[in-house]
């Protein structure tokens, strides 16, 4: 709901992040505006006062010290909702990994983004495979893997609107996926330091219907432009 | 017995020795004065950090203009700026001032000592971290500029200087951290030996004012942690400037090895410095509530708690950065329980309160700004805690929303609220409370305007260290614009509000009037010496402890509501 | 130079302050190298290979440094023992035979890496090399500091001064001893 509303978002599991979201709010939102209505209330209730003497709680006292104890059961009830939930998305997102419809690669380096999008065949590492710089295209409500390769330091695939993120890591290949549930341009960006051009590596991701895509893909897959 | 005649023996030694100039404050062996030295180079370096926050903040809002007192912000330049405002703000702000310059000046103080048990190790620490202050500062001065890979300085970006630019700047950072390092190791041993051993008879375990002991846990947490991001430090120096492959992933090295090295002493320095700054909060709140502290040894076991957890949750840092997805898991529980023993902490603080006769003098107003503002600042970690949301906040405005709204009450705000109470004693001299508001209420709500924008904006997907928002539409709207302007003007107001401080410091400090021993009516032993204390501290015999720190408006106690420690029964 | 403060000669924990200061040190010191070593582990049981890489190093040499460490220990604690009954004079002469084990352990050391270097296996070879020479370095250093330390020590013992120093010296030693028999089966025997 938060999130939705700052930043709409575009694939299948952020609906479940904005969800994780808006119940974590709730959950340390209610005892912090407890804890914090105590404090001021305290504040303003026991104002020094002449002749008033203040009161000697040494805080073993059972009466006074139960109340801490008590605050725990909320406290670990919440905390377990919210690991729950938390692991639960975690799983769905980054430690399972859903059998893919086609698979893209990422390829990242100071301080530009090369995507290599499989050809009309759907296979990647052929000849008609497609290469684009900073340009991402894929077709909507198609379940894709990425395989993410960084050439020199360290990156991150970051795309705010599929609430993704991945560090890109050199020497190493690392897989993810993601499903956009609708059509449009969406932000890719940097999202770890990598030197000076940290800024300045924005791409886009081009969701499009699958009709578009193919199309998209006919007409730049280096055999078909070669036909021409 | 034997003790009360070595005290003859010091205090007769004091009245003949002269100690010259050098002796007395370039070179001194007193606490006080190495305590006053490190005081006053963090209050020089956070001004530092305080100006880097305004230059690159003015670039943010306002991309491209040349700020006024520094010129146009290159990318090279902003990078430079935050990577070492963070690290400034961290380890030459918040570890001097909280760990260093209060705990020399109150552990002796406070546990009735003349000194540190180690002087001359007490002024080789400070003149290490001098050194390893200005080797930070001068890295901005030689060619190809200071570091600029951010205050994590992750390889192989901070290892190979064709990746970050900054040949010799990487290496100033990383050798000027760890000389750091060293220096508080030094310093960690002595306050842990000296609160150890040379308690003055009669204070036990639980007699111990609240902030000796968090210095204290702080510092062993401090030298447990720190030993292996040392050992990290060699190994990239090595691969910086002898071409070792130790984070090189090309050559069998692992840039990951560096990241769990890194937040393995991370994760644990946030509470190394958290807990000094409770502790300060504790001695405030307990003296103008006229309160006991509400369960001296809970707050006590919370701490160690805490510490103890904290060593357990490292890798929540590194939730999306390529470990083994099941290893995140294990931390998001560790992480959250880490809220248990901190609420408690904080709901005691609450409790404090209950029942006591509060006065709200400058001091109190910040101790009790420090309970709020850190509240939101730990609520805001549960959500980056939580591994799945985490995977959209990592590196977003809102982590940094985060531990700006932890570090800033713990630096800036406890530190405010111990110098505030402690600068009688310091100083000699009384400080100007109608000042003081004036400079808090100018601090404290700029502060919140300052950093719940950012809040804001990280939830809508603002990444950090990005020095121009122009390159990305969908985090140009107009609304966070007006939200990046905000939190800029707000900074300006506050950095304004600081000439207030800097003003009644030197105000109060030469024509203030006298304070007396004991300005506040408090327990503990700091302030039974005359203010300022002398060499030596309490030159006619070291005081006694009769009784706990915190016994305020006792029952059988008619005569005033506070009962000091050292007034026999 | 101010007298020592009246805060040194007390021991509210029971322990005389130099000997407790000496413990937290080597505690901090144990993460030190707990840190490297245990990066050097981790890397280790990721690359069998580097069982070959050790191969090269020869646990003679290693197994006779080990030799002369543990007896340069066995004088500190003799001279600690000549401390206690207040022979300062013995104390320090055995003090000078421990440091004379260190620098015959830093001698035999210096042999053995001009091999290694001179045969190629330098600190850059590979991963396995920066560990070993990394390592074995950072324990030569506090070797050499042990020993300097040793040295001033010795000469205030020889004038029956400040004896309880040759204890706190002799626990130095030994946990410079210590790391080294856990670095000795690691870069040497484990093949
Ligand atoms: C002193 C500083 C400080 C402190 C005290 C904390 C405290 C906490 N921090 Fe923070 N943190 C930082 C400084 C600090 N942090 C810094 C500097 C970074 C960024 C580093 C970088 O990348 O540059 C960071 C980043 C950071 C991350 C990584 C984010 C990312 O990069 O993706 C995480 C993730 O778990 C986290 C979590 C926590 C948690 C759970 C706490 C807990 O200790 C908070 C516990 C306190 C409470 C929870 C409040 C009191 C409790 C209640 C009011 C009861 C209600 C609560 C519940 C029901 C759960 N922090
Ligand atoms: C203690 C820690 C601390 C403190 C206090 C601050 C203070 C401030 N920080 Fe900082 N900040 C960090 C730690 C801190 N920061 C870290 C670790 C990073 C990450 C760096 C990285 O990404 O690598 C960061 C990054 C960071 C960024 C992100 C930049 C980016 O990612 O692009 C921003 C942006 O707004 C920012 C803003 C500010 C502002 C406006 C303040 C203002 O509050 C500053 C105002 C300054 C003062 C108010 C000083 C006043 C004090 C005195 C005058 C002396 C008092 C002293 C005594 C009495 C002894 N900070
Ligand atoms: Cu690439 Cu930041
Ligand atoms: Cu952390």
């Amino acid at each position: 709901m938060i999130l939705e509303w700052l930043l709409p978002s575009a694939s299948t599991y952020a609906s479940d992040i904005n969800r994780l979201f808006d119940v974590i709010t709730l959950l340390v939102g209610i005892p912090f505006l407890v804890a914090s209505y105590l404090l001021f209330s305290f504040i303003l209730r026991f104002k020094a006062k002449s002749g008033r003497k203040a009161l000697y709680i040494t805080g073993t006292e059972h009466q006074y010290i139960k109340w801490i104890h008590r605050a725990h059961i909320p406290i670990l009830a919440f905390d377990v909702i919210i690991v729950v939930m938390a692991v639960n998305v975690w799983f769905a997102v980054k430690q399972n990994l859903p059998e893919a419809n086609a698979t893209v690669r990422v390829i990242a380096q100071q301080w530009a983004w090369t995507f290599v999008h499989p050809g009309p065949d759907n296979v990647l590492d052929t000849a008609d495979d497609i290469t684009t710089i900073n340009e991402l295209h894929v077709a909507a409500n198609t379940l894709y893997h990425f395989k993410l390769e960084s050439l020199d330091v360290l990156h991150d695939f970051s795309i705010p609107a599929f609430r993704l993120k991945q560090d890109a890591i050199p020497g190493r290949v690392i897989t993810g996926w993601f499903e956009a549930t609708r059509t449009g341009d969406f932000l890719i960006q940097c999202a770890e330091i990598c030197g000076i051009g940290h800024a300045l590596m924005p791409a886009r991701i081009f969701v499009e219907s699958s009709e578009q895509h193919s199309a998209w893909v006919e007409a730049n897959s280096p055999i078909s432009v070669a036909a021409r | 017995m034997a003790e009360s005649i070595r005290v003859e023996h010091a205090a007769h030694h004091d009245d003949h020795h002269e100690m010259s100039f050098t002796e007395k404050y370039v070179f001194p062996l007193d606490h006080k004065m190495i305590a006053m030295q490190y005081m006053f180079t963090g209050m020089f370096m956070a001004v530092i950090g305080g100006f880097f926050a305004y230059v690159f903040r003015m670039q943010i809002a306002f991309p491209g203009m040349d700020v006024p007192f520094f010129g146009p912000v290159t990318p090279a330049a902003y990078n430079s700026l935050v990577t070492n405002h963070g690290t400034i703000m961290i380890f030459w702000v918040a570890m001097p001032v909280l760990i260093a310059a209060f705990g020399n000046y109150l552990i002796p103080l406070m546990i009735g000592a003349d000194d540190m048990v180690f002087p001359r190790i007490n002024r080789l620490s400070y003149q290490i971290f001098l050194i390893s202050a200005v080797i930070i500062l001068a890295a901005f001065f030689v060619e190809g500029g200071a570091f600029g890979g951010a205050w994590t300085a992750y390889p192989p970006l901070s290892t190979k200087s064709q990746y970050n630019l900054t040949p010799l700047g990487s290496t100033f950072w990383i050798t000027a951290v760890a000389l750091e390092f060293v220096a508080f190791l030094l310093g960690g041993i002595n306050f842990i030996t000296t609160a150890m051993n040379s308690r003055a008879p009669g204070m036990k375990m639980w007699d111990i004012p609240m902030v000796v002991w968090m210095i204290v846990i702080a510092s062993i947490l401090f030298m447990l942690s720190v030993g292996p991001l040392l050992a990290g430090g060699i190994m990239m120096l090595l691969d910086q400037n002898l071409g070792t492959a130790f984070f090189d992933p090309n050559r069998g090295g692992d840039p990951i090895l560096w990241q769990h090295l890194f937040w393995f002493f991370g994760h644990p320095e946030v509470y190394v410095v958290l807990l000094p700054a409770v502790g300060i909060v504790a001695e405030v709140i307990t003296v103008f509530s006229r309160k006991k502290l509400f369960a001296y040894k809970t707050v006590l076991y919370t701490a160690i708690g805490t510490g103890i957890l904290s060593f357990t949750v490292w890798a929540h840092h590194q939730f999306i950065a390529g470990i083994d997805p099941r290893m995140a898991n294990v931390f998001t529980v560790t992480t959250l329980l880490i809220s248990v023993p901190i609420a408690e902490m904080l709901f005691v603080y609450i409790a404090t309160l209950y029942g006591g006769s509060i006065t709200l003098t400058t001091p109190m107003l910040w101790a009790l700004s420090f309970i709020f503002e850190f509240l939101i600042g730990g609520v805001t970690g549960i959500f980056l805690g939580a591994s799945g949301n985490d995977i959209y906040m990592h590196d977003t405005y809102f982590v940094l929303a985060h531990f700006h709204y932890t570090f800033y009450p713990i630096a800036i705000i406890g530190t405010y609220a111990g110098f505030t109470f402690w600068f009688p004693k310091m100083f000699g001299r009384m400080m100007n409370d109608k000042l003081g508001k004036i400079h808090f209420w100018l601090t404290i709500i700029p502060f919140n305007t300052i950093f719940i924008p950012l809040f804001v904006l990280g939830a809508a997907g603002h990444h950090r260290r990005i020095f121009d928002y122009r390159n990305f539409p969908e985090l140009s709207y107009p609304w966070m614009w007006e939200l990046q302007h905000l939190a800029t003007y707000s900074l300006i107001v506050m950095l304004l509000a600081q000439i207030i401080f800097f003003y009644n410091v030197i105000t109060s400090w030469v024509s203030g009037p006298i304070a007396p021993k004991n300005p506040w009516n408090s327990n503990t032993l700091e302030w039974t010496a005359t203010s300022p204390p002398p060499h030596g501290n309490w030159p006619d015999g070291l005081p006694t402890v009769y009784r706990g720190p915190y016994e305020y408006s006792h029952p059988d106690r008619k005569s005033s509501d506070f009962w000091p420690q050292d007034e026999p029964a | 130079m101010s007298a020592r403060p009246i805060a040194t000669t007390r021991s509210a924990a029971g322990m005389p302050t130099p000997r407790l200061a000496v413990w937290w040190l080597i505690a901090s010191e144990i993460v030190i190298f707990g840190g490297i070593l245990g990066s050097y582990i981790m890397h280790r049981l990721a690359h069998g290979i580097w069982a070959d890489y050790a191969a090269n190093t020869n646990p003679w040499i290693g197994a006779f440094n080990t030799f002369v460490l543990l007896t340069s220990s066995l004088s500190a604690v003799l001279a600690h023992q000549a401390a206690e009954r207040g022979e300062g004079k013995r104390a320090a002469n055995l003090l000078y035979l421990t440091t004379l084990g260190g620098v015959v352990f830093l001698c035999v050391k210096a042999f053995e890496w001009t091999t290694e270097i001179s045969h190629g296996m330098t600190i850059t070879s590979n991963t396995f090399w920066s560990f070993y020479y990394t390592a074995a370095g950072i324990h030569a250093a506090h070797v050499i500091a042990g020993g300097i330390i040793m040295l001033i020590v010795a000469q205030t013992a020889k004038k029956n001064l400040e004896l309880h120093r040759v204890e706190i010296i002799g626990i130095y030693w030994h946990f410079v001893d210590l790391v080294w028999i856990f670095l000795f089966p690691l870069l040497y025997i484990a093949k």
